[in-house]
């Protein structure tokens, strides 16, 4: 099956850059080019080894940095409770994030409590930083509503299902708090298989003429459900910004300091007036597309152990121990947490209630409706009908 | 033209429909700053139609924005402006041109309300010209309004006149449901007396009988309603009385202003440029059958399109229901 060219040593994100002509790579037999080998911003090896980077300096003290393992275990946790529930049944989808909680844990904090996000529907832990009670997400994959949450309540959008359309409202958004004179920026999130619709292209031409206070969030994973990213472009992801008239920048996703780095400089020049950026989050879907997916039908282990070398949990905790900013009381603190929410989402799941079938009548407008009205009285109507024949029995 | 709809104030020229929709545009921008409009060619240019003429000049280009040309673009932006508690009033620039963004209105705009629980509302206008008879090319004469009444969530209207004209378009853009507007292009520059100190004399939800009759109703929307008008007329001179309805709303469809009609006539034709399979006259029929079954004196009557590709404007005409395939339907009827 595929094979992955193994990366360079991350140490030689460090080295000045060379900026190679962005030449089109044909896409490799295995599916996989030579995009693995371009430079991205990195702060924190694999190896959980700090680096510094000139343009995005970043002080993380020994409890910022606790934090975000905090964040990145919890959001794991939740993640694979989601996976569970559906294995067991009581979920009848779930889109695991996998491999991606530094991306999202990172983007996630670089926000601003008035920042946007919009997510697809795997931002599970970009909700986690905007406060989103992790059983808010689970509504719509056990079937019990197709969203619920008041977007403006977090700042965060409803899941968006279709490919790369919340990238238009993000623009939009942006639009609106340009227009209000504020200084809050929009992140929209997507990936790589996104960056092929229309509306993804749409929003990048939108937010350039605008000059739009947002920033475009790329998560390449390096898969669309089986398609790889070579599939959707032959050029680093990254690269289309350029054609856009914005800046668009390669980070490692799977390292936590530098995806709150990079978004936290990209933010602030929204905000401040500069417009967009695309920032490619490098990273690795871990799992399957959702689960119902079958990864081993299109990708190889060896490729998932590569990544799993990258993981951006390990790394953090490595680099914590070694900088003496944790201990075990911390890491096992961390895990009874972790524990004591997957109960709770388990709970919550588990006493989600079935909605009424008469409530599918209530949002389908603001107000009255002739024919929604006709159709809720009919269907009351026959429902009530067998309540009727069990009383006549 | 309406009847009950011209004003008796003689203190104003006559308007024609573009200008008409043109003030109602203006009042609602001057009444909320939250309103926004958005569209190719809307501001220096007054739009390909004028209706957004002189509004950037007098409202900035941050309220009348000129977009890239890009109709998904429109609509997606416009959900993240309502979003932020903007209400975008989008001008598609032809029929045609929709569908490029009938994804982001079908599957965001119409479901973001539900899918909220309530929580988020999406007061979106989207402003399409429609209709054919004015010797278009390709894509600049259809009638697509079905497609959109098959989706819930979307309010669907159609203006037919320069009074309810400027009134809707208010009242579309004070809904908090979104509303796709469908302006009869061929009648942009039919003319009327408006008397904008007036209020509005219909709900927006409502069809309004515009010329009484005993004998037949016919019901039509939008660039129909004129021609069925000039058929009442044509009828009476050989003793025949119809009754006219203007829908103005497709989605919800005032199936009780019909049904009464049809009760006292016994007999329906419904007129629409759209194609007759599939469309707005199937739904009336089946529904006015449901509740007239016993006082109609035969089957409901449809003139329309056909199941063609929108023909080439040279025999459009033929294309398109007139004055004569109206009164051949009602003909049929008579003869039932």
């Amino acid at each position: 099956m595929t094979t992955r060219t193994p990366a360079r040593s991350r140490r030689s994100a460090q080295a000045p850059a060379p900026d190679p002509v962005p030449v089109p790579e044909p896409a490799a037999a295995d599916g996989h080019g030579a995009a693995d080998e371009l430079p991205l911003i990195q702060l924190l090896t694999p190896e959980g080894e700090r680096r510094s980077h000139p343009d995005y300096p970043l002080d993380v003290d020994a409890e910022q940095a606790r934090a975000l393992y905090r964040d990145l275990v919890l959001v794991r946790r939740v993640d694979a409770e989601g996976t569970a529930l559906q294995r067991q049944g009581e979920l009848g989808l779930w889109a695991s994030l996998l491999g991606q909680e530094a991306a999202q844990v990172g983007s996630g904090r670089a926000m601003r409590p008035g920042d946007f996000a919009f997510p697809t529907y795997r931002e599970h832990g970009v909700a986690w930083t905007r406060g989103v009670p992790p059983i808010n997400l689970l509504g719509m994959f056990r079937g019990v509503n197709n969203g619920g949450w008041d977007p403006n309540e977090k700042n965060f959008m409803l899941y968006t299902i279709v490919i790369g359309s919340q990238t238009l409202h993000a623009v939009g958004y942006a639009m609106g708090i340009q227009r209000d004179g504020s200084d809050d920026a929009v992140i929209a999130y997507f990936g790589d298989g996104a960056s092929s619709q229309g509306d993804v292209n749409e929003a990048f031409v939108f937010a350039a003429s605008y000059n739009a206070p947002v920033v475009f969030f790329c998560q390449n994973n390096q898969w669309a459900i089986s398609e790889p990213t070579e599939r959707q472009s032959r050029v680093p992801l990254f690269r289309r910004a350029s054609g856009f008239g914005f800046p668009g920048i390669r980070v490692d996703g799977n390292d936590v300091f530098a995806c709150l780095a990079v978004t936290r400089a990209a933010l602030d020049r929204a905000r401040t007036g500069n417009g967009p950026t695309l920032i490619e989050a490098y990273t690795y879907r871990m799992g399957a597309h959702t689960t119902s997916d079958d990864p081993t039908r299109y990708r190889g282990n060896d490729e998932v152990e590569l990544w799993r070398a990258r993981d951006p949990l390990a790394r953090l905790r490595t680099y914590l121990v070694r900088e003496g900013q944790a201990d075990d009381a911390f890491f096992a603190e961390v895990e009874a947490e972790a524990d004591e929410l997957a109960a709770e989402i388990r709970a919550g799941c588990l006493a989600l209630p079935d909605p009424h079938p008469l409530s599918m009548f209530d949002y389908a407008y603001t107000g009255p409706h002739a024919q929604v009205e006709a159709e809720r009285k009919q269907l009351a109507a026959y429902l009530e009908s067998f309540n009727d024949e069990e009383v006549a029995r | 033209m309406s009847p009950t709809a011209i004003s008796e104030s003689p203190s104003t020229a006559p308007v024609t429909l573009a200008k008409a929709l043109n003030k109602g545009l203006r009042r609602a921008m001057e009444q909320d700053p939250k309103v926004v409009l958005m569209g190719e060619d809307i501001g220096k240019l007054g739009g390909v139609f004028r209706v957004t003429d002189g509004l950037q000049k007098d409202f900035g280009d941050a309220r009348v924005i000129d977009t890239p040309l890009a109709e998904s673009g429109i609509i997606g932006a416009a959900i993240g402006l309502a979003l932020r508690g903007y209400r975008p009033v989008c001008e598609i620039q032809f029929d045609g041109f929709v569908f490029p963004a009938f994804d982001q209105i079908t599957t965001q705009v119409a479901k973001l309300y539900a899918r909220s629980l309530g929580k988020m509302r999406v007061p979106i206008v989207i402003r399409i010209p429609f209709g054919g008879g004015i010797g278009a090319v390709e894509h600049h004469s259809e009638s697509p309004e079905a497609l959109f009444a098959h989706t819930a969530g979307l309010r669907i209207v159609a203006c037919s006149n320069p009074v309810d004209g400027y009134w809707m378009i208010q009242q579309a853009i004070e809904s908090d449901d979104p509303v796709i507007f469908f302006e009869p292009k061929r009648r942009y520059w039919d003319k009327a007396q408006l008397d904008e100190t007036a209020a509005p004399s219909y709900g927006f939800d409502q069809a309004v009988v515009v010329r009484p009759g005993t004998d037949l109703t016919l019901a039509a929307h939008g660039p129909m309603v004129r021609t069925c008008l000039d058929a009442a007329r044509a009828a009476e001179e050989e003793g025949r009385s119809l009754e006219v309805i203007d829908l103005r709303t497709i989605s919800p469809l005032d199936v009780d202003t019909v049904a009464e009609s049809v009760n006292r006539t016994g007999r329906l034709v419904v007129v629409h440029e759209a194609p007759v399979f599939f469309g707005l006259g199937a739904e009336l029929a089946a529904q006015v059958t449901d509740r007239c079954f016993y006082r109609l004196e035969a089957p409901v009557g449809r003139v329309g399109g056909f199941h063609t590709p929108y023909p080439p404007s040279r025999i459009e005409e033929t294309y398109l229901p007139d004055l004569d395939r109206v009164l051949d339907a009602v003909d049929r009827a008579f003869d039932h």
